[in-house]
């Protein structure tokens, strides 16, 4: 009976230490949680403050006397004057032209990442060609290559072909895909059972139309997942776009972040516009809010993949 | 014409075809391997044996530029303050990023915690940094307006003053890429198998000594890659310190990196070829790292073999 007890005890006093042990990682957990979130909110909170009333506020956590000021400011719906009145900056934000400008950099990389990769991927992964492997080599060379070398060479480039503040001057290097597509591409192939390409072919089809109506739409997941990367990585660059744009003096080849980053450098003096930076900040996240809540699952098993290359 | 002789001329014809199609589908992808990586960093090691200043013709001056970098104080510099800010980024990161992606893996699979944990990653560094210097604001922050509630005005801290602001741009870093590194931990440990653990509870091995045996050397390609990764690009850091700093590199020197110098050369004074010294010490520093992880922690190869 006494044994019994004994042993029941030991058994709580485990299952309590457990207990304890998963209640500490819950708390820690949270905590990190919360300091995700709360900077987040800080974002929402900033952007519909009123500007002039903000140092006032400082640690309110709803937002100071609640206005959409800051986005017509930023949008330009309000004339300067106006947005001076507010405490904002006398430099007018072409937001709209910024917008358009990452929006033909981003999606001119990612389709062009898109077909260029998968061609390629796919002649490393199926196609029959002399120096195949050798050729393929030069990929995994490009791809554990540190690329600091890269940034004044390609600008030089660039330079010398007269593409300094173009969009083109920002989309070329990374138009025509990347090592990492290709290799991640080709290893899905790899992978791939090739019975439906083989009866395709039986039956007649060629190559180009086994890889367009066979190989490509079987592909759709990867072919996202990498889509999903280049989105992401390309609507967040900052550094080539700065550069290869003119760092922010031409307009037209001026991308969301750099006109940001302009933007904040130009008021070293004085108090910053900052509910306006969180109002562009906050309207720049749109899209990419937007592929996150209609493909979350996917951005996140994405990312995972793109640790295990 | 040659094919007439071939045994099968239709199998010849069909290879023929089979490699025409194989490099009309490699062609573009190759293009741009080899004009915007391969070749620019054969160009950046031989601009940095020249003086190139994108206006004049550019000559070849042999190691001027390297000796030139030796003697450098603002060079050396650099380097220490980009160590620094190495040595605070990393192990948080790496610490905080495994735990996390532990904790996750014990207490729930939701995706909802992984996408929240994931979130800061999709916004641009710059704005991060944006957001950060607002809360961590001297004046009217929430972080010092709660320091300042408690033990009054001079408990508040200078974050952006020139002593912490290295130190804190690392730890906004850390923010920003812990959970992406947390998710590449967390798929690591997906592939760990359960009998393992299920083995080692039945031999009554404390929580400790299982991570320590067992998780820990499992999960070590996950670790390489990410310890490879994330130091090369802590080398590099640039874009947080360009924004949250006056381009001077300010406050006075304090977060004048290495990248900054290389940009502050390349682009404020036009001395490609001294630029390019500059990057291929950072390259070379990228190698010896990489080296360093892979030999020494065996990778690729994982114990599960």
């Amino acid at each position: 009976m006494s044994e019994q007890l004994s042993h029941d005890l030991k058994l709580s006093r485990t299952k309590r230490r457990k207990l304890a042990g998963r209640i500490v990682a819950w708390v820690f957990l949270s905590a990190w949680l919360l300091i995700t979130l709360l900077p987040l909110w800080w974002i929402v909170r900033m952007a519909f403050s009123t500007q002039r009333e903000l140092l006032a506020n400082p640690s309110s956590f709803l937002p100071v006397n609640f206005t959409w000021d800051a986005f017509k400011r930023v949008l330009g719906t309000i004339p300067v004057s106006e947005a001076i009145a507010q405490g904002g900056y006398s430099r007018t934000l072409h937001f709209w032209l910024y917008l358009r400008n990452t929006f033909i950099v981003t999606a001119a990389t990612v389709l062009g990442g898109i077909v260029f990769n998968a061609m390629a991927a796919y002649a490393f992964a199926r196609l029959k060609f002399p120096g195949r492997d050798k050729i393929f080599n030069i990929y995994i060379l490009a791809l554990i290559m540190p690329t600091v070398l890269n940034l004044i060479p390609n600008f030089i480039l660039i330079h010398q072909l007269g593409w300094v503040g173009t969009l083109q001057g920002i989309i070329a290097p990374t138009f025509l895909g990347s090592a990492f597509g290709v290799f991640f591409l080709r290893q899905f192939f790899l992978g791939l059972n090739r019975d439906l390409e083989d009866a395709a072919r039986i039956d007649g089809a060629g190559i180009i139309g086994v890889f367009w109506h066979v190989a490509l739409p079987i592909s759709l997941p990867p072919l996202l997942t990498i889509s999903i990367l280049t989105f992401i990585d390309t609507w967040n660059n900052f550094q080539w776009p700065y550069f290869a744009g003119g760092m922010g003096t031409q307009e037209n080849a001026t991308v969301l972040t750099v006109a940001l980053a302009v933007f904040r450098a130009q008021q070293q003096t004085g108090l910053p516009d900052y509910t306006g930076m969180m109002a562009g900040t906050l309207i720049s996240l749109i899209p990419t809010i937007l592929i996150f809540l209609f493909v979350g699952r996917n951005a996140v098993d994405s990312i995972q993949f793109s640790g295990i290359k | 014409m040659q094919n007439i002789s071939q045994p099968a001329p239709n199998r010849t014809r069909w290879l023929t075809q089979e490699t025409l199609v194989a490099w009309l589908f490699i062609i573009p992808s190759l293009l741009g391997v080899t004009v915007f990586v391969l070749v620019p960093t054969l160009r950046g090691f031989y601009l940095s044996f020249t003086d190139s200043d994108l206006i004049n013709q550019a000559s070849f001056i042999g190691l001027a530029n390297y000796q030139r970098l030796i003697d450098d104080p603002q060079f050396w510099k650099s380097l220490a303050i980009t160590s620094t800010y190495v040595l605070v980024n990393i192990p948080f990161q790496t610490v905080l990023a495994l735990t996390l992606a532990m904790a996750m893996w014990r207490l729930t699979r939701s995706i909802v915690v992984r996408a929240i944990i994931f979130m800061p990653y999709l916004i641009p560094m710059l704005m991060v940094m944006l957001i950060w210097m607002t809360i961590l604001h001297y004046d009217f922050g929430p972080v010092n307006g709660l320091l300042k509630l408690i033990g009054g005005p001079n408990a508040r801290i200078s974050f952006m003053g020139q002593e912490l602001i290295i130190p804190t741009i690392a730890m906004i870093n850390t923010w920003r890429y812990v959970g992406y590194t947390a998710l590449l931990f967390f798929a690591g440990l997906q592939t760990i198998p359960l009998e393992l653990y299920e083995a080692a509870e039945i031999d009554g091995a404390s929580e400790w000594r299982i991570f320590r045996t067992i998780t820990l050397p499992l999960l070590r390609p996950v670790t390489v890659f990410v310890l490879i990764t994330s130091l090369v690009g802590s080398f590099q850091v640039y874009d947080s310190v360009a924004v949250a700093t006056v381009p001077s590199g300010g406050p006075g020197d304090a977060t004048r990196v290495i990248f900054w110098y290389i940009v502050n050369q390349a682009f404020v004074r036009f001395n490609m070829g001294y630029a390019a010294a500059l990057a291929v010490a950072l390259f070379i520093i990228s190698m010896a790292i990489a080296w360093i992880n892979m030999s020494y922690f065996r990778a690729g190869s994982s114990d599960l073999g």
